[in-house]
């Protein structure tokens, strides 16, 4: 499906949905709490079927987190970004690990790198970063280390 | 003539020309006991180097050639290092079996010694079942690893020596049906026997068929036994690290490797004896020509020459053969290997009592 | 003095004693996991119940890096993430850069630039090839296989200087133009690889006991494939089409002629058939492109700082291990607002789990190894 197509169908199935100009594919952005309704529908419906999730990551805009899902399908070829904006105090977004199964190593990557909380996560714990790191997010633009970290 | 069964007996003849008979047996015993030892340490030289020469050749490379001629010293440094090297017993390791084990190894090795005939009428001891000897002797070789496992209290050694014991019970089976064959052929148990009836052509070469099938079963059993590639899952390194001896360094992990490279020796070295005629040069029908030009050949030189080619053949599947997976390894065991040996025993028999062999 | 109880007690901590289940650490320090990749197994005797990864020994944070260097400096840095493949990472960078930026690359740059993909992508599989071979217990195939490898990194050391890390590829183009020798070194190097193949197929490929190994082991459904997000040579051996060079053209893929590899049996050793066979693939376009590289510019002509406009911009390639994604989220200034890297191993990691419950830990590795784990690109 073109961008267009994609754009009505995606408007059906979620109305309150807006849409980004300027990107090479469809970039979607939703509220936090349509986001795992939106993603069964585009994983099971037989027009979409936006089966691979190949890309899982967080912005952090300083002021909210952003949470960007890059779907394609492997039937149709097609592309489309879903942006959910979180509140950057209390970030919180349905996992969809039972939908796309790669999401639960990269939701556990963000969860440490950003503090997103992912409700209903099978394992939310903290893969890369070793014990004691809860709480502090890397990837935060307000994160200092003084030791290891250098500016240029 | 210069041979090492000649110098045996002037060693002997002089003394019991200068002590007493019991003085005699008590300085031969001891002489014998230093030349196993001696044997040993020359061996565990050689065949390290060996190894290590044969992989690098397999290998498209030079392997060591830095220390000595050759690199010929390379394995006396390798010893220098371990010998100087700290013997680490873990904490929560059982102590004295952790220390006791590799010297087991070590003992069961050496016993193993004693029953093979390195040249014409040069043997340790020549008793009347000593092929049963070195099969009874040699299942001991898996307590040592068990003890080893065991004791080093770590998950990698205790995987390893279960898995070595599941495989040298199950592969004892196979050898020890092949070795069957050949005692049936011959109708006795005691080496000297066994090599002096193919004084007329090796038994690989009377006994056709069965003793080829033997004889393969024999190689494949013993690679096993001895926890050669590609049936080394007792070390299996990319799986256990190093399995049972993970917790082993210095001097103790030098005996457990010394043991398998001696354990790799005396399995060639009866192999050698039971299908290739042993120190008995090669020899067809009796009495011509060509055996006599054999003859002149010096029968320790035989011994040896058959048994390095089979080493080589051992080191050959090690550098060349991926690893079985352990119930891949029981199921050729059970599955393959015992029936077919058993089958073959029975054709042996047959053939024996019929009298279809050369 | 035999103290037995205590033992069982010590030897197998996190023993329940009814299921007799017990866990393992398989890493960071393992021979299998080359590299340090740290596994926890669940076992009962020889079979594995879970398998959990741990990461982050050797995480650097290349994507915290990046926010703080230039266009030009970060791609320095993604030659360390997958080092086996440090070129198309170095590609993948350049591109996601040209693409914001739109700076039209000359064609002989480009040119260039899949040739040595393709170099690399051969030198990884080889040394995958060897290392697999030898974590089932062949030290052999390891040898042959760096003695092939060797002669692609000292054709790589001539033209880039280097010969692990490149850093060969710039946002334009490449660095400097190739070496007078390289495509003379290429030819005779394409020449003798060619038989090579043949002589893997002969050590390894048809050993029966490799092939018991192999066959039947860690089977990945087509449909698990792709919802673990795995990629490249994985999902083509589950006999999914995933090549970004055939379904997201880049470069001049799509001018060349090339096949996308794909095998149904979906276990490890169609995953080892499928990496045998790209080599193959990766010659026919060595071969096409070795005499076809056209005059010209190696580099765009390009600004000193370079400034991407505000966006946001993504770029796959297909690396070795598989796709390679760069998103790069841009504010107009001089360095990358946010970076992701989208790296295959991370993704190839995560199946480790499924595909390995219920076998024997010796088949752990066989899985490991045709899954091509490399750490560096795991933990980034």
């Amino acid at each position: 499906m073109t961008n267009e197509e994609l754009k009505i169908k995606i408007t059906e199935l979620l109305p309150a949905a807006s849409f980004e100009e300027g990107g090479e594919w469809l970039t979607i952005s939703i509220e936090p709490g349509d986001w795992l309704s939106l993603a069964q529908q585009l994983r099971k419906d037989e027009a979409l079927f936006f089966d691979y999730l190949f890309c899982l990551t967080c912005v952090d805009w300083k002021t909210h987190l952003s949470m960007v899902y890059h779907l394609s399908s492997t039937q149709y070829r097609h592309t489309i970004v879903v942006k959910a904006k979180l509140d950057r105090n209390k970030p919180e977004i349905e996992t969809v690990s039972q939908i796309w199964r790669t999401a639960e190593f990269h939701e556990r990557e963000v969860y440490e790198m950003f503090g997103v909380n992912f409700r209903n996560h099978p394992d939310l714990r903290l893969l890369i970063l070793p014990d004691g790191w809860e709480g502090k997010n890397p990837l935060r633009k307000d994160f200092e280390d003084p030791v290891n970290m250098i500016r240029l | 003539m210069w041979s090492l069964s000649h110098i045996a007996n002037e060693i002997h003849t002089w003394l019991s020309n200068t002590f007493n008979p019991t003085w005699t047996q008590i300085i031969e015993m001891v002489l014998a006991g230093v030349a196993v030892i001696g044997l040993f340490a020359a061996l565990g030289l050689v065949l390290v180097l060996m190894e290590r020469r044969v992989a690098a050749w397999i290998q498209i490379r030079l392997g060591p050639n830095r220390v000595g001629p050759f690199g010929l010293l390379q394995s006396m440094a390798d010893t220098l290092k371990l010998i100087v090297k700290e013997g680490l017993t873990p904490d929560g390791a059982d102590k004295v079996m952790f220390n006791v084990a590799p010297f087991i190894a070590m003992i069961v090795a050496m016993l193993l010694m004693a029953p093979i005939a390195f040249a014409k009428d040069f043997q340790l001891w020549d008793l009347n079942i000593g092929v049963l000897f070195v099969t009874a002797i040699s299942s001991i070789m898996v307590i040592s690893i068990l003890m080893a496992g065991w004791s080093s209290n770590n998950k990698y050694s205790l995987m390893g020596a279960m898995r070595s014991g599941a495989q040298i019970v199950s592969y004892e089976l196979s050898a020890g049906l092949s070795i069957m064959t050949i005692v049936v052929l011959t109708g006795s148990l005691q080496v000297s026997d066994i090599i002096h009836s193919q004084a007329n052509g090796w038994w690989i070469f009377k006994g056709h068929v069965p003793v080829w099938i033997a004889f393969i079963t024999f190689i494949i059993a013993v690679t096993a036994e001895t926890n050669r590639a590609p049936f080394d899952l007792a070390e299996a390194e990319s799986e256990l690290t190093a399995g049972f001896h993970t917790e082993y360094s210095g001097m103790k992990f030098a005996l457990f490797f010394l043991a398998e490279y001696i354990n790799v020796f005396i399995v060639c070295a009866i192999g050698a004896t039971l299908f290739l005629g042993g120190w008995m040069p090669l020899h067809f029908g009796s009495g011509n020509a060509f055996n006599h030009a054999m003859d002149y050949i010096p029968s320790s030189i035989w011994f040896f020459g058959k048994t390095f080619l089979l080493i080589f053949l051992i080191m050959w599947f090690r550098w060349t053969f991926p690893r079985l997976r352990i119930d891949q390894l029981l199921n050729l065991e059970w599955k393959y290997l015992l029936p077919i040996s058993m089958v073959n025993l029975l054709v042996t028999t047959a053939m024996a009592i019929l009298g279809w062999h050369f | 003095m035999y103290r037995q109880t205590e033992i069982i007690k010590e030897a197998v901590p996190g023993s329940n004693g009814e299921t007799g289940e017990f866990t393992i650490n398989v890493g960071p320090q393992h021979p299998a996991t080359h590299g340090v990749l740290h596994l926890v197994i669940t076992l009962s005797g020889e079979t594995i119940k879970k398998v959990e990864p741990h990461l982050g020994y050797i995480h650097r944070s290349i994507e915290k890096m990046c926010e703080s260097l230039t266009y030009r400096q970060f791609i320095y840095v993604t030659s360390r993430m997958d080092y086996l493949s440090s070129h198309i990472n170095n590609h993948a960078c350049a591109l996601c850069v040209e693409k914001g930026m739109q700076i039209e690359v000359p064609p002989r740059a480009r040119v260039i630039r899949v040739l040595m993909d393709e170099l690399t992508r051969i030198a990884s599989h080889e040394l995958w090839w060897g290392a697999m071979a030898m974590d089932l217990g062949a030290f052999t195939p390891f040898f042959h296989a760096f003695r092939e490898r060797e002669s692609i990194n000292d054709i790589m050391e001539e033209t880039c200087g280097a010969r692990l890390t490149m850093n060969y590829m710039v946002p334009g183009g490449v660095m400097q133009d190739i070496h007078p020798n390289f495509q003379k070194r290429v030819k005779e190097f394409i020449r003798l690889y060619k038989r090579k193949i043949d002589e893997y197929d002969e050590l390894v490929t048809g050993n029966i006991i490799f092939q018991n190994r192999m066959k039947g082991v860690g089977v990945l459904t087509p449909e698990d494939a792709v919802s673990y997000g795995c990629s490249g040579p994985v999902t083509r051996g589950s006999g999914v089409s995933s090549d970004i060079r055939k379904l997201y053209p880049y470069e001049i893929y799509d001018k060349l002629e090339f096949d996308e590899v794909l095998e149904t049996g979906g276990d490890s050793f169609a995953r080892y058939l499928v990496r045998i066979r790209e080599m193959q693939q990766s010659i026919r376009i060595i071969e096409q492109l070795i005499d076809q590289i056209p005059e010209g510019d190696f580099q765009a002509k390009t600004k000193a700082v370079l400034k991407l406009p505000k966006g946001e911009f993504y770029t796959r390639v297909e690396t070795a291990r598989g796709e390679l994604g760069v998103y790069i989220v841009s504010e107009g200034g001089t360095t990358p607002y946010r970076i992701k890297f989208r790296s295959p191993g991370f993704s190839n990691l995560s199946v480790l789990d499924h595909i390995a419950r219920g076998s024997k830990i010796g088949d752990l590795v066989a899985m490991m190894g045709t899954l091509d784990l490399v750490i560096p690109d795991i933990d980034r």
